[in-house]
């Protein structure tokens, strides 16, 4: 890839700042998320309350349905592959959408290698739990992070840990004498060049969103106020009680995050949210946070 | 500084903001902070107090168009605009103020041009090129295309600024500015210089490109730490 189509890939994620992407899986779903105010849509056959559900394995979703919603609505389409699954993306590409999640949501296709992004035109996002894991994915070609939290849980508690560790590594990095950035990279598996753009930002240089477990528009504007540039919500909206009323609600509280007043009146009058899992409750091998690395 | 005399009676103020409900704001800031601009960002109506001209942003136009809604911004913009204050829509912005939309209903519609959404296709159609503007630089301007939309026409009393091939990338009214691609992703002043002057400011600076931009300089305004 050229670096100019990956200035574009990194571009595109800026104008989704302050935005929310909604996991759909239909076409009714993903014209409801768009009428709402999503500023993508995340096309795949099940969300991954879902997935936890089923058990399996979870591959890439027919690309027929990816390319029905795609048709459906006119803001950007994502849809998410195995990790490490490099045909998957192939395939993803020439169907033309607009981004690829490389998603621990999906059974992984390779313990040992992510994708080699820098081979594909089209952007790729990837989810990290810290500053070492989301610089790999910069490094390997991704043009947007965001946090992996617990997908599927409606449990917020993943998604805060890895936007305080990630922002706590940055303020580290900020501060230290830069002989020391060496060790710091090297323990910590990151690039060393990044590390040094890292520290001198003061962030990533890509943007930076919140993923798994936001389920309420408290749980969004949190984020925000972590300091990230906008959310993923997965399950948390069609796995609520009235999902129209609630994906308008966490778009007005992600706009307007810094403003209690607002976030409070979205937060009146939107029915049962999804039912949330405690993270302790979950089988280890069934964490999907752990997977990729 | 007396920009006082430099402006034109329609002149409601000194600063220039960017609609904050999504998109690429800090984009904007940036550009114009580098002019010596006074700039922020435009959340509420406090926020247009004092303002000669306001942004609307890159972004999802149909989410801003429903923030703009729910929220009663639309209103505020409208009356500020009888007020004097001028305009400028980049991509998605161009696509809210457009009088025309191709398939649906327009939004603010203060602009006689007829818009089409997603004009190119998806993400691998975005693209990047330069072209003269005589009207707004000497220098050829660099151009992003990202999801772009196409001005199809443009009604009377509006001039173009740009046409390729059979659309039109560029245009203006008296008081309104629209770009469908983004002179705010690249290290080029001239548009910014351009909306200011309209506004009846007197933007900093000569040079149209400025080599101490690059493609983060927004993060500084979006910091961690």
């Amino acid at each position: 890839m050229d670096t100019k189509r990956y200035e574009l890939n990194v571009q595109l994620a800026q104008m989704l700042k302050g935005g929310v992407i909604m996991d759909v899986t239909n076409v009714e779903q993903a014209k409801i998320a768009e009428e709402a105010g999503a500023v993508a849509v995340m096309a795949l056959e099940r969300v991954p309350a879902d997935i936890r559900r089923d058990g399996g394995v979870a591959r890439m979703s027919d690309p027929a349905m990816i390319a029905e919603i795609k048709k459906a609505v006119s803001i950007p389409v994502m849809a998410k592959v195995r990790i490490g699954h490099f045909v998957e993306a192939q395939i993803i590409e020439a169907l033309k959408i607009d981004y690829i999640d490389e998603s621990e949501v999906l059974t992984p296709a390779d313990e040992e290698c992510h994708i080699d992004k820098t081979r594909f035109a089209i952007p790729f996002v990837c989810g990290a739990r810290n500053l070492g894991e989301a610089l790999r994915r910069i490094a390997e070609g991704a043009a947007m992070i965001r946090t992996k939290g617990e997908a599927g849980t409606g449990n917020v508690v993943e998604a805060v840990r890895h936007m305080r560790t990630m922002n706590r590594e940055i303020r580290q990095l900020a501060a230290m004498p830069v002989e020391e950035v060496t060790g710091f990279a090297k323990a910590n598996g990151i690039p060393y060049e990044l590390a040094l753009k890292v520290k001198e930002l003061g962030r990533l240089p890509v943007v930076n969103f919140a993923a798994g477990g936001i389920a309420t528009p408290a749980d969004a504007a949190l984020m925000m106020q972590l300091g990230c540039d906008g959310v993923f919500v997965g399950s948390g909206i069609f796995k609520a009680a009235a999902p129209a009323v609630r994906a308008r609600a966490i778009v007005k509280a992600t706009a307007f995050f810094n403003d209690p007043a607002k976030v409070l009146e979205a937060s009146l009058g939107l029915g049962e949210a999804m039912p949330g899992i405690e993270i302790a409750a979950i089988p280890k091998e069934q964490i999907m946070a752990g997977r990729g690395w | 500084m007396n920009r006082a005399e430099e402006r034109p009676p329609s002149g409601v103020g000194d600063a220039l903001g960017v609609l904050d409900l999504q998109g690429g704001v800090c984009e904007h800031i940036d550009h114009l902070l580098r002019l010596g601009i006074e700039a922020r960002p435009v959340k509420q109506e406090k926020d247009f107090d004092g303002l000669a001209g306001l942004i609307l942003p890159g972004g999802e136009s149909t989410c801003l168009a429903r923030l703009l809604r729910i929220f009663a911004i639309e209103e505020i913009i409208l009356r500020r605009f009888r007020e004097g204050m001028k305009l400028w829509g980049t991509c998605a912005g161009a696509i809210l103020l457009a009088g025309k939309l191709v398939g649906e209903r327009p939004h603010l519609s203060l602009i006689d041009i007829e818009v089409l959404r997603n004009g190119f296709g998806s993400q691998l159609e975005s693209f990047a090129c330069e072209a003269a503007i005589p009207k707004v630089s000497d220098a050829p301007v660099p151009l992003t295309f990202i999801r772009a939309p196409k001005i199809l026409e443009a009604g009377e009393g509006v001039e173009v600024l740009l046409r390729i091939d059979d659309w039109i990338a560029a245009a203006e009214s008296p008081d309104v500015l629209a770009t469908v691609f983004h002179p705010e992703l690249t290290g080029c002043l001239a548009f910014h210089r351009y909306f200011a002057r309209k506004c009846g400011l007197a933007p900093g600076g000569k040079a149209d490109l400025d080599p101490t931009w690059d493609k983060t300089s927004w993060t500084r305004l979006a910091r961690i730490i």
